[in-house]
């Protein structure tokens, strides 16, 4: 068949990290002159496959082939001895060196025990000519933006006879001018029979360069697809792990309407062309007093970078704020939390708890941050308030004093949820407040935030689960590639409907 | 290809403009000052100081910090001025304080890139070392009367109506090998590429711990060979010679336009360096009452004007980077 020419096949790929499964019987096929998109929401399994395949991880069962031989990569720079190179979302160059060393680098052409500069040039020229890219290769790449930095990464992949290029996000940090530019270039590497591995979470940039995708969930291989046999609502159901047929079919007009409630109309906060650069494009969003906004979309279509923005965690270059009407310059957390709106980050871990202070110092935290420093809240009210609350959320824990690091997950989450209850906060903004805790955790959070909102309380909530989101939310804001897209209404809200919103189709 | 003027010379054309500045204030100000042998002296007084502050420019240039030089110096001095008393051959003495110096610096490299030790901590240590070892040598200044040195240190090699010594010759010579090294050579490449980043080097795969091991080895020979050539300058070991010198030589760098955060650094930009301190000397020298203190304070001076200039230059660079 033309066009079929195998160029590497990974089969029965498994990786598993300290009890936790990685990747669980991966194949992933790339052919000859292909685009081929790898797909999947966070955790899915996509950096793990390619550092197995670039040889940061080793494989623990299964077997890679490139061009039919057998390979196993032990570092990056014996993948790229194989042919097998990366280009990396962050610039992996000097940018202190000109452009034509960095292309050249560690194999410079000599000349009489000397490196044999013009010809460098002269080279690196060359290698940039043919991607289209005629700057001048003495400067110094940090004179140029990210975006040709990012060229020279490929052409120094490029350059050292690579079969198969790996592009691992590439797009995140550039333009839609620097984007079409990319694509460009990498239709052109396609020509030349190179093999590419596209890795990115922006649905229309599949649809506009690929030629195969493969969606991976839970570590799982969920299928090879034709991008164009495959409707980007399809790859969005794949993506997470919804069957469309299944839900078409589905009752419409169900549970979650339980739910209904009639918010009062008065409005807490209002955006108004508030954005920010590279981050997401600017929005307007009204958010009423007694309702959950949902902030649907994938991964990285600006959900937590919304959210981010109206907390002051991100400073804005443009737009405006009204809270209760009266404008507010948010620019700092600490300004935020002085204005009632509380933030429970994504990432618990990282940006959440403090895992070896105890149950009653975490629920502290932020009402002695509130409150000021200087002002000590007493021992015996800490106490109390962290009992209080315990009781409150069905915090699972022997006592207060029991270190937050050896509460469960869903527990710990309780604790932060506990955190920013305590500051008393009129919008409580959660960024998936559920992820990795177990399903009896998941519905009494839930059922706390519809509880909240009841009392009059505004909460934004965002989650990769549409289920989850169909449940809480009375609204939802839908978001695609760092733009607000579309707001939903209550009557609105059916999967199908979202799920066409998010995918951009009809 | 014509080769631009780039703006990442701009420090260094700065530096050469203050010196001339500096030397024609001077000649115009003071007689005798104006002569061929006043810069030959210039060049001859601070012959070492130009030695050691190349080898501590491709350590700056790394990223890295080197400050037991100034110790290193000493030491070699003092050992140097023992042996030959108890009539050891000059030739192998030398050698062998060079082998000392490598040593050392290999010593140091490793801790740095194998432990991952802050090279701040590991040369303050290996300073206190050497330092402490010159009086384990002894406590008193030692004379070097060995007829070999003795020669070298007071040849005159005449170039012109002037002179300059031997130590000049060799300077120059490093100067020219550095010079060498770090522009057409690929060991010379990667030491910039680590500096620039050392996580990007290595994922381009060069092999980083391995030259930067090398990097402090040469700048344990540099500063062992400085210690030779200051030994022929002073002709005597003793435990308190060229204490805080490796401050002059980082300033001397830094004012030659190396950074201190890695990455940039050119070693003739040293050169100017090294005599723009050495200028500013001789001109305290000849006014003749200010005392010998308002050297440092001038060099402070120096310091703080360079370091901001190069932060503007850098903060304009970034704001400016050229689009598609």
């Amino acid at each position: 068949m033309k066009g079929e020419n195998i160029l590497l096949t990974m089969k029965n790929i498994c990786k598993y990290f300290t009890g936790v499964k990685a990747l669980i019987n991966v194949d992933f096929t790339l052919r000859q002159g292909e685009i081929h998109a790898l797909m999947g929401e966070n955790g899915a399994g996509k950096s793990t496959l390619i550092k197995v395949l670039t040889g940061v991880e080793k494989l623990d069962e299964g077997e890679i082939q490139l061009l039919g031989e057998k390979v196993q990569p032990k570092s990056t720079h014996e993948a790229q001895g194989i042919g097998i190179s990366t280009v990396y979302q962050e610039v992996n160059l000097c940018s202190n060196l000109s452009v034509a060393e960095n292309i050249f680098i560690g194999r410079e052409p000599m000349k009489f025990g000397k490196i044999a500069w013009k010809e460098m040039h002269k080279r690196a020229k060359m290698a940039l000519e043919k991607l289209d890219v005629a700057i001048d290769v003495t400067q110094t790449l940090d004179s140029y933006s990210v975006a040709i930095q990012q060229m020279v990464a490929i052409a120094r992949a490029v350059d050292v006879d690579a079969k198969v290029l790996i592009l691992d996000e590439p797009t995140s940090s550039l333009d839609k001018k620097e984007v079409e530019k990319l694509f460009s270039i990498m239709t052109k590497l396609k020509k030349e029979g190179i093999g590419i591995i596209f890795v990115t979470h922006f649905l229309d940039q599949v649809y506009a360069v690929c030629d195969r995708i493969t969606v991976l969930r839970n570590g799982e291989f969920v299928g090879e697809y034709q991008t164009k046999e495959l409707p980007k609502v399809k790859l969005v159901a794949k993506m997470i792990g919804k069957d469309y047929e299944e839900l078409n079919a589905a009752i419409k007009g169900d549970e979650h309407k339980e739910n209904k409630k009639d918010f009062t109309q008065e409005v807490f906060l209002e955006a108004k062309g508030l954005g920010k650069k590279t981050e997401i494009e600017p929005y307007d969003v009204t958010i009423y007093k007694g309702e959950v906004l949902g902030l649907a979309g994938l991964l990285g279509s600006g959900r937590t970078e919304m959210a981010r923005l109206l907390f002051g965690a991100v400073k804005p270059d443009e737009g405006e704020m009204y809270i209760e009407g009266t404008k507010k310059n948010i620019i700092t957390p600490l300004q935020a939390i002085k204005s009632e709106i509380a933030y429970c980050p994504e990432n618990r871990k990282a940006d959440g708890i403090i895992p070896d202070l105890s149950v009653r110092e975490n629920i502290i935290l932020a009402l002695q941050s509130k409150r000021g420093w200087m002002k000590y809240i007493k021992r015996s009210e800490q106490e109390k308030i962290a009992d209080d609350y315990i009781n409150l959320l069905s915090i699972k824990t022997p006592s207060a004093e029991k270190m937050v690091k050896e509460l469960s997950g869903g527990n710990q989450q309780k604790v932060i949820l506990a955190r920013w209850l305590l500051t008393q906060p009129k919008l409580l903004i959660l960024d998936e407040p559920t992820r990795g805790i177990d399903i009896g955790t998941k519905t009494e959070i839930q059922k706390l935030v519809i509880e909240f909102a009841n009392q009059g309380m505004s909460v934004i909530f965002i989650s990769s689960e549409l289920d989850e989101m169909l449940r809480t939310c009375s609204r939802m804001v839908v978001l695609r590639d760092r733009v607000k897209i579309a707001e939903l209404t209550e009557d609105e809200l059916e999967t199908n409907v979202i799920m066409n919103t998010i995918a951009g189709g009809n | 290809m014509k080769t631009k003027f780039q703006t990442k010379f701009i420090p260094i054309f700065i530096t050469f403009l203050l010196l001339m500045g500096l030397l024609a204030f001077g000649s115009l100000k003071y007689t005798g000052f104006f002569s061929l042998q006043n810069f030959f002296n210039l060049l001859i007084d601070n012959a070492f100081l130009l030695i050691t502050a190349v080898g501590m420019t491709f350590v700056l240039i790394t990223g890295g910090i080197d400050i037991s030089i100034g110790a290193v110096i000493a030491l070699v001095c003092m050992l140097s001025a023992n042996l030959l008393q108890k009539g050891w051959n000059a030739f192998v003495v030398m050698v062998l304080m060079l082998v000392v110096g490598a040593v050392f610096g290999t010593g140091m490299g490793i801790f740095i890139t194998k432990f991952k030790m802050q090279p701040f901590i590991v040369t303050l240590a290996g300073m206190f070392l050497a330092r402490g070892l010159c009086y384990v040598v002894s406590i008193d200044t030692i004379i070097i009367d060995n007829p070999v040195y003795v020669a070298i240190s007071q040849s005159r090699i005449n170039i012109g109506t002037g002179f300059v010594s031997w130590s000049v010759v060799i300077a120059l010579i490093v100067l020219a090998a550095a010079f060498y090294v770090l522009h057409f050579s690929k060991f010379g490449r990667r030491i910039y590429a680590i500096g620039g980043n050392e996580q990007s080097a290595r994922l381009m795969g060069l092999p980083v711990d391995q030259t930067k091991i090398l990097v402090y080895t040469l700048n344990g020979c540099c500063s062992a060979l400085a210690g030779i050539v200051f030994s022929f300058y002073m002709l005597s070991g003793y435990g308190l010679h060229t204490v805080g010198l490796e401050m002059d030589a980082i300033a001397a760098a830094v004012i030659g336009g190396t950074l201190l955060t890695g990455g940039v650094g050119y070693v003739l930009g040293t050169l100017l360096g090294v005599l723009t301190q050495g200028s500013i000397q001789t001109l305290i020298m000849f006014e003749g009452t200010l005392s010998s203190w308002w050297t440092k304070i001038a060099v402070a001076a120096l310091l703080c004007l360079f370091i901001l200039i190069q932060r503007v230059f850098t903060l304009v660079k970034t704001k400016k980077a050229k689009p598609i």
